[in-house]
């Protein structure tokens, strides 16, 4: 006799390859906008890296013996997606490939698989690759949209892509950067924001920075859509912009010539990104939804702290990364209270109607 | 009325407008029935009859057994026709005692019981007997003898009669209809279930997806101060036993305990039904009523079946199959199980049957768990079923216990929102099956540790005992030596 | 200088002495973990482990010379008590859970010898000399020794039955499962 499958006998009509292209979907707008803006190179870059890593993908389930099939789940496509979109749209194509390598191989494989693997590897491969190459990683463009005189045509961006031109001529800081040198120079942030795009026009990407995260409102509008499709619930990103805007306006309130505005850190480098679609991360974020909460105050606070005191301007994906590794342990100690027992698991006291009526 | 929030749970498609709007209908009688002993949780009937021996309908053919147990009843008029190994309606297929009865067609009454005109001034010792002879079992699907149930009332002071209507499984409509139809039977079920608990409350609960029925029930209870009808929140699994205590009384069963302890018992609404035909009457249990529904079914029906009657005789009443069903289901598709063949029969629990299609199951071989919580979530009852999975994979029981495996309720949730399609009921209704047989073990070793003890302690006693009388013969022979020697000196 | 040594001397002895003092005074006595070993196992002495008797295995385990799945007729619940108290994990692959038995007497065979009722230790074997005898399933534990003495070979092993009330559900098959996580 067959073993009897148990039920239920009807399942929602959801998959991980369901899940996963609704997050690409999210990202498309802001994107594509951002590719636009930044031109043909950024498209390059972009293609590169998201071919990279499902390329290794592929030979990793090879090496593993594991069924090819497992490729059509769309994970290893958000993961490139969301690596190239933290890498600064100019970058030369090796460095889509190395972080590919680290994001796919090292971070996700070497621990078992999709599911198993403790780290953001999207965020793995960025920080590695800033850490290992801080040129490559930190040469930023300002916005030059496709079309728009002075963008480079598509045999330029092939060179500055794969030929290795330097892209010196337009070299420009983001926002986090300009700032955090600025300070360093001894000039206040009142007076380096002045020279800072307004928010507006931050809001709408016209700034320097990685190649699809400047365009906060499209990044905005695409996490709300996951919120709305309840394929991420609001603790994380709530979480993590409202943590970042409170310690920013409450030291912009106490030093405004030491610490940047609350809406300024809301609004510049990836912070909607990381916060609606790379901090929100399945497998390596806390299963519930306190343990989302903790995650996602820890993510802005630190995010914070890096960006405020420590040498990277932007703190982003360390943030996430550190958070990740404490990620176990939140999912350890903070649960849900078991139905019928006290937190600590004892069944509880028995309270008769009549004393609670009293109570 | 003010209702208390429930966490989690899902919003399954409820599919029940296949049969909502289809009137209950009586089932034409089956040549042959199949009367399993056991129908019901704990031990099975003894049967009453033999092989050859005529029975009129609602005769008793085998006597409940023990504390835990219900007697079952002819379902119909005829002779016999064997007692033997059949297929019983489970999950694991395997086989159980029956008694086959060929029907004479005549579906003639046996002498019943008196009818109880005014079971208001009985003591409710004498109401549950009446139910226990009826052999009523919980109709919702869980089949738990009803009159062990009302004898809660004799040990407790109970305050409120829940009355569940809620059905929130999909698919299943037969409680539905039973309230649109015979509300004031279950309205007066329910007064003499209160009566027999001394609860001084009734609350009859219905999903607010049944507004017909809430508004027939209101009607039905209009009469009865002491009745409230509460539409409740669309929300599976509303109808769970603790979780619906508690959204209509805030207050939460602690674990290992019953609701009864808070003052409260459930009860289904067709166990109410039941009920009152067994006092009003003297009937027996010997009816249900059943969904027959799916997309495999050509006419999907509410069908009152006489218990016994195979699926497969079901089926054929509702048209037969339109396409190969993909899966059978005994009961709702959330909690009902498997039902391994067409030849089990309708038994007193059977609150539908499913022919499922491929689509409607929408299973899929399960992927990796990428952590997305949604389990989480989806619990009703706070467990953490993607952790519970992880360590019930590995074998380790233990681990699983101390999450809390033993309080899940196996209600579904976390297998139908699952993306990963991870069988996750399952693996809980392993380790918990898996547990217990551990626990039957250790008891069992503990019993052999005491028999061999009784037994070592009986043999050195006897042994003990040997060595004494040896000694003492030795002494007697010695003692008899000892005067013969003197004998002898004396003689010299 | 003097001071120094002295003083270092003194303190070492103190010291010293008061460890050994506290050594002897707070001495844990040795685990007596043969007699809990003992008390885990069924204590029916059927020597299916090799071994004469249940204390003696438990000493065997003590020592770590046998292995925690020494005890058929205990069953899984054994082997897991002992692996939690010997801190060892239970390696229950190689354990090949032949599910538990119980004993049966062919009644055309039997001649009534009573050997059989007189080497069970659970007394689950009723019949009196040169009347059948009939084996009680519920105490009977499935060690075998009567299979061993029976002059007839009329005693046989027989599976207990998995009824509704003792079937539960398997663990889901790995085909039911994607190779990936099966893995």
């Amino acid at each position: 006799m067959s073993t009897p499958i148990s039920g239920p006998f009807t399942h929602k009509a959801n998959s991980v390859q369901n899940t996963m292209a609704l997050v690409l979907l999210a990202l498309t707008p802001a994107t594509a906008f951002n590719l636009y803006l930044f031109g043909w190179p950024a498209i390059l870059l972009f293609t590169v890296t998201i071919g990279a890593c499902v390329l290794i993908e592929a030979l990793c389930l090879v090496l593993a013996k594991r069924p090819l099939s497992t490729l059509t789940d769309n994970s290893a496509v958000l993961t490139g997606w969301l690596m190239a979109a933290s890498l600064p749209p100019w970058a030369p194509w090796w460095i889509g490939v190395l972080g590919a390598v680290f994001a796919i191989a090292l971070t996700k494989h070497a621990f078992g698989g999709i599911g198993q693997n403790l780290f953001n590897p999207a965020m793995v491969g960025r920080t590695v690759l800033l850490i290992s190459f801080p040129v490559a990683m930190t040469s930023w463009v300002a916005p030059q949209p496709l079309f728009s005189p002075g963008a480079p045509s598509f045999s330029e961006a092939i060179a500055i892509t794969f030929g290795g031109q330097t892209v010196d001529a337009v070299s420009s800081a983001t926002t986090l950067g300009h700032v955090k040198t600025e300070l360093t120079r001894g000039i206040p942030v009142t007076e380096s924001m002045a020279q800072a795009p307004d928010l507006m026009d931050m809001a709408w990407g016209y700034r320097a920075g990685s190649l699809g995260e400047t365009v906060a409102l499209l990044i905005l509008a695409g996490g709300l859509f996951l919120l709305f499709k309840r394929i991420i619930s609001w603790h994380i990103p709530v979480a993590v912009i409202g943590t970042l805007f409170l310690m920013g306006t409450l030291f912009h309130a106490m030093d405004p010539a030491r610490y940047a505005s609350g809406m300024f850190h809301v609004m510049s480098g990836a912070t909607f990104l990381g916060a609606f679609f790379i901090a929100t991360d399945y497998v390596t974020s806390p299963v519930s939804k306190a343990g989302k909460l903790v995650f996602g105050i820890g993510v802005g606070l630190l995010a914070w702290l890096i960006r405020t005191f420590a040498g990277y301007p932007e703190g982003m994906a360390f943030a996430v990364l550190l958070m990740n590794s404490l990620t176990p342990i939140i999912d350890q100690y903070i649960r849900p209270r078991v139905f019928g027992r006290s937190r600590k698991g004892e069944p509880l006291p028995l309270k008769l109607a009549k004393e609670e009526e009293k109570s | 009325m003010k209702l208390f929030h429930l966490r989690g749970g899902i919003h399954p498609d409820y599919r029940k407008g296949q049969t909502s709007e289809k009137g209950i209908v009586a089932m034409t009688m089956p040549a042959m029935l199949y009367i399993p002993l056991q129908q019901h949780i704990g031990l099975p009937a003894e049967p009453l009859v033999r092989e050859g021996d005529l029975v009129k309908k609602g005769q008793m053919i085998a006597r409940s057994q023990g504390m835990l147990s219900v007697p079952q009843h002819a379902p119909a008029s005829g002779r016999i026709a064997a007692i033997k190994e059949l297929i019983a309606p489970h999950p694991s297929g395997l086989m159980q005692q029956t008694i086959i009865i060929e029907s004479d067609g005549k579906d003639e009454w046996a002498e019943l019981s008196a009818p109880i005109p005014d079971p208001f001034t009985l003591d409710p010792q004498t109401i549950n007997d009446r139910v226990a002879d009826a052999g009523i079992v919980g109709m919702g699907g869980a089949a738990f003898p009803s009159a062990v149930k009302l004898n809660l009332g004799l040990q407790k002071r109970l305050e409120i009669l829940l009355l569940n209507g809620a059905e929130c499984e999909p698919y299943l409509t037969c409680d539905d209809r039973l309230m649109r139809e015979h509300a004031t039977e279950i309205v007066d079920g329910a007064r003499i279930m209160a009566h027999a608990l001394g609860t001084p409350k009734i609350i009859i609960a219905i999903e607010n997806n049944k507004p017909q029925a809430i508004e027939t029930m209101h009607r039905a209870a209009s009469a009865h101060s002491d009745i409230k009808v509460v539409g409740v929140p669309v929300q599976y699994p509303m109808g769970s036993e603790r979780h619906l205590v508690q959204a209509m009384t805030g207050r939460e069963t602690p674990a290992r305990k019953l609701t009864a302890d808070l003052g409260v018992v459930v009860h289904n609404v067709a166990t109410a039904r039941a009920v009152h035909h067994a006092i009003r009457f003297g009937r027996p249990l010997v009816t249900r009523v059943v969904t027959v529904s799916g997309g495999a079914i050509r006419e999907p029906k509410n069908i009152e079946v006489p218990i016994g009657t195979r699926i497969t005789d079901l089926v054929e009443f509702c048209g037969g199959f339109v396409v190969r069903p993909e899966r059978l289901v005994n009961g709702g598709p959330m909690m009902g199980q498997p039902l391994s063949s067409l030849e089990a029969p309708v038994v007193k629990g059977t609150s539908g049957v499913l022919a499922l299609t491929a689509d409607e199951i929408n299973e899929r071989p399960a992927s990796p768990c990428i952590r997305c919580g949604s389990c989480v979530s989806a619990c009703p009852c706070g467990l953490l079923p993607v952790e519970m999975a992880a360590y019930i994979r590995k074998d380790n029981l233990e681990g699983a216990a101390k999450q809390g495996v033993m309080d899940c309720v196996s209600c579904g949730s976390c297998s139908w929102v699952c993306p990963s399609h991870i069988p996750l009921v399952q693996y809980f209704n392993y380790a918990k099956g898996a547990l217990n047989a551990q626990d039957r073990e250790r008891r069992k070793n503990e019993r052999v540790k005491t028999l061999v003890e009784a037994r070592t302690l009986r043999l050195e006693k006897a042994a003990e005992a040997k060595r004494a009388a040896d000694l003492a013969r030795k002494a007697a022979r010695e003692a008899s030596k000892a005067t013969t020697t003197a004998k002898d000196e004396a003689n010299v | 200088m003097i001071l120094a040594i002295s003083s270092l001397t003194l303190m070492g002895l103190t010291l010293g002495g008061l460890l050994g003092v506290a050594a002897r005074l707070l001495a844990v006595k040795e685990d007596p973990l043969e007699e809990e070993l003992k008390s885990m196992l069924p204590g029916s002495q059927c020597g299916q482990c090799g071994y004469v008797g249940c204390a003696q295995a438990a000493a065997a385990l003590a020592k770590g010379e046998a292995p925690i799945t020494l005890c058929p007729p205990g069953g899984k619940a054994v082997i897991e008590a002992l692996a939690k108290r010997l801190g060892v994990t239970a390696d229950l692959s190689e354990h090949e859970e032949k599910g538990p038995e119980y004993a049966f007497i062919n009644e055309n065979v039997c001649i009534g010898c009573t050997k059989c009722t007189k080497e069970c230790s659970v007394d689950a074997i009723l019949g009196a000399a040169k009347m059948v005898h009939t084996v009680i399933a519920e105490p009977c534990h499935g060690c075998g020794k009567c299979v061993e003495v029976c002059p007839t070979e009329a005693i046989r092993m027989i599976p207990v039955p998995v009824t509704l009330n003792t079937w539960h559900w398997p663990k889901p098959m790995k085909e039911q499962l994607h190779n990936a996580e099966a893995a």
